[in-house]
């Protein structure tokens, strides 16, 4: 299995995220035909024969290092982290639909609004993970801010006072919500995507293509029923 | 070192061959030199300033600094030009991405051929270079600039939609692209699909027929010099296949016609890339229709040893 990673022109190599796509991931390729059995065991490899192509599963963050240096022809992936990474060049095929969640600002709930805060002190402090679409977010609106890098449990930051809000990744809100913080503005919405790495896109395309065909039409199906 | 000078000697052996001669130019330009050629991607990294307050630019390749020498100095020769190089060219990188500041290019410069004949004679030799380096199964893509402008202008898109798509699939976001088309109210749903079909294909003459029909006048003009560009190839008889690519749109802002790319599976990037410029020189006020293309040495090093071939394995093809 080992041999077959290293080889030229050996079987796609599809990188997969763990975490919260996981599951969601593995039952879109299973519906494809891709034995996904063994990924879902207890196994501590992180490589797997899925039939037709080879799985390497990895942080969803990882997904487009890896596609983008052709470490693996195709991945997986949340838009957030391609837009966190967007300097990474990999072809962005299909909309899996999978993992939806939003990019939201939120602050303490009972405190004034982001921007009544922005017109008093002409500045916010803001923590969050996803430092490139923050900067983005409130440079396009002329908006001050002092972004705090850091790397879990943001929820955590305007609580004991190191910033005035967090710019982050909510899925249900249930996070936020016990942690006593609100929505204010959304920045993003995301989903899982299906990318490809350049060179792969052009000398694997039958497979790149009839993969990405298979996941349209799963997905499109997956929405009808 | 001796691998890259094996390479660096191939490669001229190869250019020289087909009558390109080497030239050199300094690797500092004027700033604004880069800057008219290509106000947009230029954008040198590197930048200083003379003894007398101009400003200065490390090459961030060699096609603009040889336009500009043909126009200072090839003025009163008769056209075609056919000038060749093995040079170092600058570029930013992002930090801790093992990318390179300093790069070696090796590639060619016609200049005065116009049209499918320009682009074939540099196509064939680029794909007997790849072989002169030993690199067979490289492949070749070939794109057309104004394929993806002159369909949605035929469809009724605006400048804005256009400008969005484009920078959309510059960086290969297909997904995007297909919801901004669809976002827009420029665009019926069948013009959106076939927009969005058409940027996926890629692959051999069988491309060219399933895109006729699509879109109207202007893009049956862009498509019709894509296949004449096509056939040029076709004619010449290649040692490899060419890819025709549909969607392929390059970053550089000074192509117009023809773009290349070069794969080779064994390195992720873009191993050389190159098109036809012909409103370049223009810019240095010299009007003359130009097609080159570059490789880029240390990536050439990188699947030679991967595939553990080395230059002039395929050197005895060069005619």
């Amino acid at each position: 299995m080992f041999d077959e990673l290293r080889k030229t022109g050996g079987k796609l190599k599809l990188a997969a995220p763990r975490g919260a796509l996981l599951s969601e991931t593995l039952d879109l390729l299973d519906r494809v035909g891709v034995e996904t059995a063994e990924v879902r065991g207890d196994s501590r490899s992180l490589v797997f024969d899925g039939g037709e192509l080879m799985l390497i599963t990895m942080r969803p963050s990882d997904v487009p290092t890896y596609v983008s240096a052709g470490a693996a022809d195709v991945g997986i992936t949340g838009k957030d982290v391609l837009l966190e990474q967007g300097d990474r060049p990999v072809y962005e095929l299909v909309d899996l639909g999978i993992g939806p969640c939003r990019m939201v600002l939120a602050t303490q709930k009972g405190d004034v609004a982001p921007s009544e805060h922005q017109r008093r002190l002409g500045m916010m402090k803001i923590a969050t993970k996803y430092k490139r679409i923050a900067e983005e977010y409130f440079a396009e609106q002329g908006r001050q801010v002092e972004l705090v890098e850091v790397k879990g449990s943001i929820e955590l930051a305007p609580l004991v006072g190191l910033a005035d809000g967090i710019v982050d990744l909510v899925a249900t809100g249930r996070t936020l919500a016990e942690n006593n913080l609100e929505v204010r503005e959304e920045i993003l919405s995301s989903t899982g995507r299906l990318v490809a790495n350049r060179v792969s896109y052009r000398i694997r395309r039958e497979e790149v293509d009839d993969l990405a065909g298979r996941l349209r039409e799963a997905v499109r199906t997956a929405g009808e029923s | 070192m001796r691998e890259l000078r094996a390479i660096e000697a191939a490669l001229i052996g190869t250019f020289e061959g087909a009558g390109f001669r080497e030239v050199r130019t300094p690797t500092l330009e004027y700033a604004d030199a880069l800057e008219l050629a290509d106000g947009g991607s230029a954008g040198a990294a590197y930048r200083f300033f003379d003894e007398r307050g101009e400003l200065l630019a490390l090459r961030t390749d060699m096609t603009i600094p040889i336009a500009r020498l043909v126009a200072d100095r090839f003025r009163d020769l008769d056209p075609p030009h056919r000038l060749s190089y093995v040079a170092n060219a600058y570029r930013a990188v992002t930090p801790q991405r093992g990318e390179l500041r300093e790069f070696g290019q090796a590639g060619v410069e016609l200049i005065g051929v116009a049209g499918p004949e320009g682009t074939a004679e540099v196509i064939e030799l680029l794909d007997r270079s790849l072989s002169a380096v030993g690199l067979e199964d490289a492949v070749i893509g070939l794109g057309e600039d104004g394929l993806w402008t002159a369909l949605l202008q035929d469809a009724g898109a605006g400048p804005e939609t256009i400008d969005r798509s484009s920078e959309l699939l510059v960086s290969h976001d297909l997904v995007g692209v297909e919801r901004v088309l669809a976002e827009s109210d420029e665009l019926s749903a069948e013009s959106v699909a076939e927009a969005a079909g058409l940027i996926q294909l890629r692959g051999g003459a069988e491309v060219l027929e399933r895109a006729s029909g699509l879109g109207g006048a202007g893009f049956a003009e862009a498509l019709a010099r894509l296949t004449r560009n096509f056939e040029a190839i076709s004619a010449r008889g290649l040692a490899r296949t060419v890819l025709i690519d549909l969607g392929m749109l390059r970053e550089i802002g000074y192509y117009s016609g023809a773009t290349i790319e070069v794969y080779d599976e064994t390195v992720g990037d873009v191993i050389g890339g190159g098109g036809r410029y012909d409103d370049l020189m223009n810019r240095f006020g010299l009007d003359l229709p130009a097609a080159g293309f570059t490789l880029y040495v240390e990536r050439i090093h990188k699947a030679q040893l991967e595939r553990g071939v080395t230059a002039g394995a395929g050197g005895d093809r060069v005619r």
